[in-house]
């Protein structure tokens, strides 16, 4: 490791020491449900065009660290925050910064997919375009394609592209999701245990897909299961009871973790 | 697996279930069949042509049901006109709006309307509202809108208009009520995956929640409708009870159900009274025809939101 003053605040929050683009710098972050603290004072810098895992066990905080990331946190009545949340400089809970406008900017995808019933595959992609008032057949038309190819979901609906996005298996819909996602070009793409409800073949699917987008977007996926964070992401967090206890390289953490909770929960001795 | 022992309940049970089932429709059967059997004289004497004869004239013995059955679906239609959008408003502001402590408080009012007995309705229909729409809305809606044939004519009070609006009051707790338990069970989900999107309040009501609810609101309009076609005392306080067909939703008018209920104590000839069993017996099919056509409607909506008739 080498010493230079630019670098010592990195390994000073937990880092790797590496010059790279940071998507989410945050410091001293905590959140309360009502009375109830769920995140504890929790500083990390998420990578740009990285992936990052979160993992811990269930209850730990992941869903909420997660979505105080795009601010979905505030639809649950009586949360509260403190610290500071940027994303790519910008202050997330600055004055006069609209959550809707960071959520354009920061996508989700969620535990169980969740396209409109009512709409056809084309309108689920396109719905957040609409959203945003584009209008301009050919620009939907092509970010339509667009968005379906970086979901490698495509060649599989090309040809029914009007039928409900509802009829598709339970694998295509998270990749119809992803691409609904991926249609209004967000920058950073958040996952809540994304393959949770999928069978193997699908889960598989999307974490080749996961590797294709780290070329274009930041990655954060929250997942219950070791080996996924293993195998497809750069970095990995452990959060233990509402705490950041490390967060470094995956393989780092996998093979020499440095905190006795982190090797006993990797190892599979609890959670 | 039931445990050896449960199949006996079980299949009792199915049988029970089976028999109130079968038993509902030999209830419906039953009360068509006597309506029918009641209004053998007039179908007899007047054939199908008691459908479009708007004359109703007891001592002349003339008898058509057109005026009624008119009155009947234009009152019914200002009522969904009004309660149905407002219903759906006060539905959505209650689910997805309201700060909490405000929701139960005008839940707990709506669910008191509901309880306000019909003749409550006629009363206050006929000494406040009916004075109210004479003397305010009515000159109101003539002076702007009196272009349009519906607001043309004199101005009594007792009118189509002043019924829709009765009617409109006394289903708006069941169009509400129903509405809010269609939108309860719009998936939490659908909602986070509009907002994920960048979404505002508005559009997420619009591209979630409605779009995902439509056809069980759409379901909740139609049991609304049910009740309006069949709303009887309060409607016969304030429409006026003249049998007549007219473009001005300030003429008076009459209905199916408050004809019956007015005259048929007066009825004293054997012909007089078939007929307005024949009333009944129309009024009776004119409810199971637009079930019948709402359920069409239903199946052939696009999309697979719940589907929640009756
Ligand atoms: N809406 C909520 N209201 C109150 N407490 C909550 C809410 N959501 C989560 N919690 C609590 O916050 C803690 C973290 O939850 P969560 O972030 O969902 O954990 P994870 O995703 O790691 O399983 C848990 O103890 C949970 O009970
Ligand atoms: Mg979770």
């Amino acid at each position: 490791m080498k010493a230079s003053p630019a670098q010592a605040r990195t390994v000073e929050a937990g880092l790797p020491a590496e010059a790279e683009e940071v998507a989410f710098d945050i410091k001293n972050f905590s959140l309360w449900y009502g009375q109830r603290q769920a995140l504890q004072d929790v500083t990390i810098r998420i990578p740009a065009k990285k992936v990052t895992a979160i993992i811990g066990p269930s209850g730990c905080g992941k869903s909420t660290f997660l979505r105080a990331l795009n601010r979905m946190h505030e639809l649950t009545p009586g949360t509260r925050l403190e610290g500071s949340l940027r994303h790519f400089g910008e202050d997330l809970y600055g004055p006069g910064v609209e959550a809707v406008a960071i959520r354009r900017r920061v996508g989700m995808v969620f535990q169980k997919s969740n396209p409109f019933p009512t709409m056809s595959i084309a309108e689920n992609v396109l719905v957040g375009l609409r959203l945003n008032g584009v209008r301009d057949k050919r620009v939907l038309q092509s970010r339509l394609e667009e968005s379906l190819h970086m979901a490698a979901l495509w060649d599989e609906v090309k040809d029914v592209l009007n039928r409900p996005g509802t009829s598709l298996s339970g694998g295509q819909q998270q990749r119809l999701c992803i691409a609904r996602s991926l249609a209004v070009q967000p920058e950073t793409l958040l996952m809540d245990e994304p393959c949770s409800a999928l069978d193997p073949l699908a889960t598989a699917k999307i974490e080749e897909l996961i590797q294709t987008l780290r070329e274009r977007y930041t990655v954060v996926i929250v997942t219950h299961n070791m080996q996924q964070a293993a195998r497809c992401s750069d970095r990995t967090a452990f959060f233990y009871l509402g705490r950041l206890i490390e967060f470094g390289n995956t393989r780092n953490i996998f093979t020499s973790p440095s905190n006795p909770q982190t090797e006993a929960y990797v190892s599979g001795r609890f959670g | 697996m039931p445990a050896p022992g449960s199949r006996g309940p079980d299949i009792a049970f199915k049988w029970v279930a089976m028999f109130a089932a079968a038993m509902i429709v030999v209830l419906i059967v039953m009360v068509g069949w006597e309506l029918y059997y009641g209004s053998r004289l007039a179908i007899a004497k007047f054939g199908a042509g008691f459908l479009w004869s708007s004359e109703w004239d007891p001592v002349l013995e003339r008898f058509g049901a057109l005026p009624f059955i008119f009155g009947t679906l234009v009152s019914s239609l200002i009522a969904l006109l009004i309660a149905v959008p407002l219903g759906v408003a006060t539905a959505l502001f209650l689910t997805e709006l309201a700060p909490l402590k405000m929701r139960q408080p005008i839940i707990i009012a709506i669910e008191m309307l509901a309880a306000v007995p019909s003749v409550i309705f006629g009363l206050w229909g006929i000494f406040v509202l009916i004075p109210w729409l004479r003397d305010s809305l009515f000159v109101w809606l003539k002076r702007f809108l009196g272009f349009l044939p519906l607001f043309q004519g004199p101005i009594y009070g007792l009118s189509m208009l002043a019924a829709g609006i009765i009617i409109a009051i006394m289903i708006l707790p069941i169009v509400t009520s129903i509405s809010r338990e269609i939108l309860r069970s719009v998936p939490n989900l659908q909602r986070e995956a509009a907002y994920a999107l960048g979404a505002t309040r508005w559009e997420v009501l619009k591209i979630a929640v409605l779009s995902y609810a439509r056809r069980g609101l759409f379901g909740a309009a139609v049991l609304g409708l049910g009740r309006a076609l069949g709303e009887t005392m309060a409607v016969t306080m304030v429409i006026g009870n003249r049998p007549q067909i007219s473009a001005s939703l300030f003429a008076p008018g009459y209905t199916l159900a408050s004809v019956v209920a007015n005259e048929f104590t007066e009825a004293t000839t054997d012909l007089y009274q078939s007929a307005l069993f024949e009333i009944g017996l129309v009024l009776f099919a004119v409810a199971i025809l637009v079930n019948a056509a709402a359920q069409v409607m239903l199946k052939s909506m696009s999309g697979s939101g719940p589907v929640k008739v009756n």
